[in-house]
This record gives C-alpha cells, sequence and structure tokens, in this order.
C-alpha cells in the first residue's frame, strides 16, 4: 500500500486533534458544570471521522448521527456556530433548535444528524440520488454504528444503494458496544462488512486505529463511489473510550475490554506515524495549541450568544411560518 | 377542455410538473413503465417520456422509499414519492414524522424537505384490515406537514400542482373509490390552494364538515334532505391540515350547527379536532352541540356486508342531521 502522502498526513492529524480536543473541552465544560446538554463522547473514535472526512472533497455531503461531533468538526463546520448550537444559542448552527443531536450546516455538506439509530443510512441514498440525477460528482457518506445495523432501514438502504449504484459510502463504525450491549450480545456474525457480499456490495474491514490502514480505505471507498461504480461499505473497527453518552455508567465494559482499548487507543499510535515521518513535536504541539485557542474562542463566543427569542417556538415548522 | 378521470388528473399533474422542473422525480413500489405504470396507473406513460431515473420503480421498502426522497429533498429536489397503501406508512412512520416534518423546524429552516407522499386507501374495495384504513389523523397530529385528499378529479389535478410546489411534506391521500370519478379538465397548470376549503354546496341549516370519498355521501343526503326542507352546507376541506378554519368557522357561524363526516375511525379523529375548535371559537353562535360521524372503532372488515356495515352509513348521516335541526 502506497505511503499517505505527507501534507494529507498532516491534514488527517489536523482534523483527529480538532475532533479530539473538541471532545475533551465538551466533557471539560461539563464536568466544572458550565453547560448541562446531552453529549455522545466520541473519545476512541476520533481517527476513523478525521480520516473519513479526510477522504472526501470539500463539497461532498455528509450524514451522521447524535455521535457525530466527529464527522462536523472534522468535516470543517464553523465552530463558533457549532459551540452555538450545542449550548443553544441562538448564534448556533439552527438557531438551537436542533442541538447536539440535530446540527445541520448545509455549507459544509452537513446535510442531516440523526437522533434515531440507523435513520440516516435511508436518507443518506436520497442525496446520493439527487447526485446522480443532476450529475453532480458528489458522494455522500453516512456514519453510523454498530448498533445501526441491525435496523431495518439498514437493509433497506443497503440494497437499494446497491440496486442504482448510488455514489454512497456506508461507514460503519464498529465502536463493539450499540449503546449499553456489547457486539457479541446484538450481532452473531463476526463483523458488519461481510453483509455487503449479501447485496452485490464491495465491503472493506479496517482497523480504524491505524492511519495507514484507515485513510487508504476511506479513499478506496469515496473513489469506488465517485466513479459510479456503486455504494462501499466500510467497517472501521475502533473502541468508544466513555459510556454511550457524558455521565453515563459504563461499569458494563468489562476491564480486559478496557486495557484493550486503551492499548489501541489511535492518538498515540496517530501521534507515532507523525513523528516516524519527520514531523516534529513543537510541530504537532503547534497545531494542537492553535485548535485549543480556536476552540477557547468559540466556546467563549458560545457562552455570551444571546438565547433563541421564545417565538423561535412558532417559527420554521412550514414555510408559512418561516 | 373534455372530461378527465382523477387518475388522469394526477397523471397530468405530475407530467407538467415534470416537464417544467427536472429535479420534479418519481419513486415507489412498480410506479415505471416495466411494472406498467403503478398498481393504480397514475404514473403511467411517464417512464417513456422521462426514463427510469426520474421514474425510479424502487424495491419494497418503504423505509428506504421515504428516506431516499427526504434525502433528495434535501439536496434540493422534489421527490414524489409513492406508499402503494396508506397501511403502509407504519413501515416507514420514522421517516416521515421524526425526519421530513421536523427538519426545517430543526435546522433552523435550513433543509426545508419539499416531498410528495402519495398514499392509497379507502374502505369499501374488499382489502380487509391493511389495506383500507384512513391514517390521515396519524399526520395531522405532527407538525411540519400538509395532508391533502381530493374529492374529485379537477381537485386533484390543482392539489397535486400544488402538493409538489409546496416546499414542505405533502401527504397525499387517493382514495380507491375515487380514481374513476370524472370531472371537467381544469386545464394545464389549473392549482388549488394548499389549506383552502371548498364549500361543495351552500346551505343555511347545518355545517356537514368533510372530505374525501365522504363528500360524495355528504353531497347525495343534502340533495335528498332538501326535499323536507332542510338546507345542508357542505364544506370539502380538500386539505385536511393545517385546514381551512376561516371557511369552517364563517360556515358554522352563518348555519349555527355543524356535524363532522369521515371515513376515518371516529375517536380522536380529524373531525374530533375540528368540532373542539368549532365549540371554542362558535360557541355563542352554535344552536346544539357539534355532532360527529366516523367509521367504526374496529379494524375494516372483509366480507363486504361487514365492510359495508361498517362505513359511516348514509341513513346516520341523514339521521344526524335531522336530529340536529330539531326534525328527527
Amino acid at each position: 500500500m502506497a505511503e499517505i502522502e505527507r501534507d494529507k498526513l498532516l491534514d488527517i492529524y489536523t482534523r483527529t486533534m480538532k475532533v479530539n480536543r473538541t471532545d475533551e473541552k465538551f466533557r471539560e465544560l461539563l464536568m466544572q458544570g458550565k453547560v448541562a446538554v446531552m453529549y455522545y463522547c466520541v473519545r476512541g473514535q476520533e481517527l476513523v471521522s478525521a480520516a473519513a472526512m479526510a477522504a472526501l472533497d470539500d463539497d461532498d455531503y455528509v450524514v451522521c448521527t447524535y455521535r457525530g461531533q466527529g464527522e462536523q468538526t472534522a468535516k470543517g463546520i464553523p465552530i463558533k456556530k457549532w459551540w452555538g448550537e450545542c449550548l443553544g444559542k441562538a448564534t448556533g448552527t439552527c438557531k438551537g433548535k436542533g442541538g447536539t443531536m440535530h446540527i445541520t450546516d448545509p455549507d459544509t455538506g452537513i446535510m442531516v444528524t440523526t437522533g434515531v439509530v440507523g435513520s440516516g443510512i435511508p436518507i443518506a441514498n436520497g442525496l446520493a440520488m439527487a447526485s446522480q440525477n443532476n450529475g453532480d460528482g458528489r458522494v455522500t457518506l453516512v456514519s453510523f454504528g454498530d448498533g445501526a445495523a441491525n435496523i431495518g432501514g439498514f437493509h433497506e438502504a443497503m440494497n437499494m444503494a446497491q440496486l442504482y449504484k448510488l455514489p454512497v459510502v456506508f461507514l460503519c463504525q464498529n465502536n463493539r458496544y450499540g449503546e449499553h450491549t456489547a457486539y457479541a450480545d446484538h450481532t452473531d456474525s463476526p463483523d458488519i462488512s461481510s453483509r455487503a457480499e449479501g447485496y452485490g456490495m464491495k465491503g472493506i474491514k479496517v482497523d480504524g486505529n491505524d492511519v495507514n490502514q484507515v485513510y487508504p480505505a476511506m479513499q478506496e471507498a469515496v473513489d469506488h463511489a465517485r466513479s459510479g461504480k456503486g455504494p462501499v461499505l466500510v467497517e472501521a473497527m475502533c473502541y468508544r473510550m466513555m459510556g454511550h453518552f457524558f455521565g453515563s455508567d459504563f461499569s458494563y465494559m468489562p476491564e480486559e475490554h478496557i486495557a484493550e482499548m486503551k492499548s489501541e487507543d489511535p492518538l498515540p499510535k496517530l501521534r507515532k506515524v507523525m513523528l516516524e515521518r519527520q514531523f516534529t513535536e513543537e510541530e504537532l504541539d503547534k497545531i494542537v495549541a492553535d485548535i485549543d485557542a480556536e476552540i477557547e474562542e468559540a466556546v467563549q463566543h458560545a457562552l455570551d450568544a444571546p438565547l433563541p427569542d421564545t417565538d423561535e417556538i412558532y417559527k420554521d415548522v412550514l414555510e408559512e411560518t418561516a | 377542455m373534455g372530461k378527465i378521470t382523477m387518475t388522469q388528473a394526477l397523471n397530468l399533474a405530475i407530467d407538467e410538473a415534470m416537464a417544467e422542473d427536472d429535479g420534479v422525480f418519481c419513486l415507489g413500489e412498480d410506479v415505471s413503465a416495466k411494472q406498467g405504470g403503478g398498481v393504480f396507473k397514475v404514473t403511467s406513460g411517464l417512464t417513456e417520456k422521462y426514463g427510469e431515473h426520474r421514474i425510479r420503480a424502487t424495491p419494497i421498502s418503504e423505509t428506504a422509499i421515504i428516506g431516499a426522497a427526504v434525502g433528495a429533498a434535501l439536496a434540493g429536489q422534489r421527490p414524489i414519492a409513492e406508499i402503494m397503501l396508506m397501511n403502509f406508512v407504519g413501515v416507514c412512520m420514522d421517516q416521515i414524522v421524526n425526519h421530513a416534518a421536523k427538519l426545517r423546524f430543526m435546522s433552523g429552516g435550513q433543509t426545508p424537505c419539499p416531498i410528495v407522499i402519495r398514499t392509497t386507501t379507502g374502505v369499501g374495495v374488499g382489502f380487509g384490515g391493511q389495506h383500507s384504513d384512513m391514517l390521515e389523523a396519524w399526520f395531522a397530529h405532527v407538525a411540519g406537514m400538509h395532508v391533502v385528499t381530493p374529492s374529485n378529479a379537477a381537485d386533484a389535478r390543482g392539489l397535486m400542482r400544488s402538493a409538489i410546489d409546496a416546499n414542505d411534506p405533502v401527504i397525499f391521500i387517493e382514495n380507491i373509490l375515487c380514481y374513476g370519478l370524472e370531472s371537467e379538465d381544469p386545464g394545464e397548470g389549473y392549482r388549488v390552494p394548499l389549506g383552502k376549503a371548498a364549500v361543495a354546496r351552500e346551505g343555511t341549516d347545518l355545517s356537514l364538515i368533510t372530505y374525501g370519498r365522504t363528500v360524495l355521501d355528504a353531497l347525495e343526503v343534502a340533495g335528498e334532505l332538501e326535499k323536507e326542507g332542510i338546507s345542508v352546507e357542505v364544506i370539502d376541506l380538500r386539505t385536511i391540515a393545517p385546514y381551512d378554519e376561516e371557511t369552517v368557522l364563517a360556515s358554522v357561524n352563518k348555519t349555527g350547527r355543524a356535524l363532522t363526516l369521515h371515513e376515518a375511525v371516529r375517536p380522536f379523529g380529524v373531525g374530533a379536532e375540528i368540532a373542539a375548535n368549532i365549540q371554542e371559537k362558535c360557541w355563542d353562535k352554535l344552536k346544539g352541540p357539534v355532532r360527529r360521524i366516523g367509521g367504526t372503532f374496529s379494524a375494516v372488515p372483509f366480507a363486504s356486508h361487514l365492510e359495508q356495515a361498517w362505513i359511516p352509513q348514509k341513513s346516520d348521516i341523514a339521521g344526524q342531521i335531522k336530529a340536529s335541526v330539531g326534525k328527527s
């Protein structure tokens, strides 16, 4: 496999750290009691999101889930608006009416973030269908977890996407837990990606903690979809290093599982690759420091921002109420 | 201009919208030429004109159909999705209720969802319990959608054009027994605005508020009662939600009496909502309680005589009107 180009590697590192620093900051604010909202931590899955977004073009479409911070920030959503939305402020992407589970920002291609497990998968087909209809060359990527692979819409959407050869990438971030239920307790087959074969679709299973594996896999999937050959199901193996949502108990995770995920943490591994590729500690630290500064400013902006007007509850219901 | 059936009316409306806007396309089970242009032939002849990409025959996958329509709408297209029979919406309610209806609001107005969801249903065809229900109240209870049903071919043509124009989801209910109804063709580009009821017959003693197939029953009963000196005003809502409150209240303020009528079951139905609203807003003008007629509160039965007994009876409509005006 060809080595990832140095510029691209730096791009992936930057996106990964954006995701991670955002996650760290969010948990800090929640711990301090400065904000009190639902937040679905992405610790452990930063690299998968970053690699996937780095494989897309700027105008490609993304559909994500309530655990979508990774895709959103790695795709380049304006972070002041992102924090504004997460804090329920008028300055948010959705004027504070969507929230952490429903971030939408069409300008960066974040078309829908769904709070219903698996619901984004059929919607991704529609975005891809529009691209196929009008020939705009876009790819749609939809991210979801292993739990979503067992919802009926997954099956319906996989079959339909392959039937029409839609330009869509189905990214299953297999973090080994569907809410509180371990993979082995919700699925008997060893992997999700092998289901692709049943639809006549291309399937790829990849280690989501290794940049040298996950990025080329994402690139291959995106290229395949864009070329008109049809959809791809990518299963990126990763770990959800926190509970289902911030503050939720995860004592149900066995000690061996926790030890395993710590040893597989994608961040130290990525750092090691970066150093091997002759990036310096200083360079990498500077990137993180710049991200932190940007996040600090965005958080403060969101904390200071006005609340949405109460009459927003009557607006945007139908066009007539816009 | 000549006469057209409701099937032709719908086909013409879709055809002219597709001709005007490349973003309009149809998807659903059996809709393309290979399958005969839809089980009720509404999309007949369109594949030949617009190709299989714009008349997409789908697998039997209601969630994938509506999901795809939602996604395409987010990307700026105007899909017309067909759910072959209304009971099948049970398969895809999440996509309709949690996504299509809410995405405009939840995105702060960034992603409107202009979809027409065409669906067929109706009691009296012998289809039994899972192919006959009128489920409009389910959708009327959700903010963010229009719910529409025509009672005649001309309205079908005009409502379909307006539904395709709309920048929000529209549940478009077609009653199986109305497909063959004929009207004078209102012509190309004809539109009936959403949210606007029709006074199907003027009257002074009672307002009979209904929609869809039961408009026919209402008009028949009103015609009969005229001979007995009872003047019934028939309101055809055409858009069930959000409905034309102005027309309904003006009629009841004039007549002082109201009866709601629908094929859907009575409890928690559209008639209950309208009746409650009338009692709040026309109390001073009302000469008696607002009455309601709906289908029997059970599954739609199969055997023909049971099914006929299940449907709101014309004799019951007449009886309720007479009781209301004090002539029973």
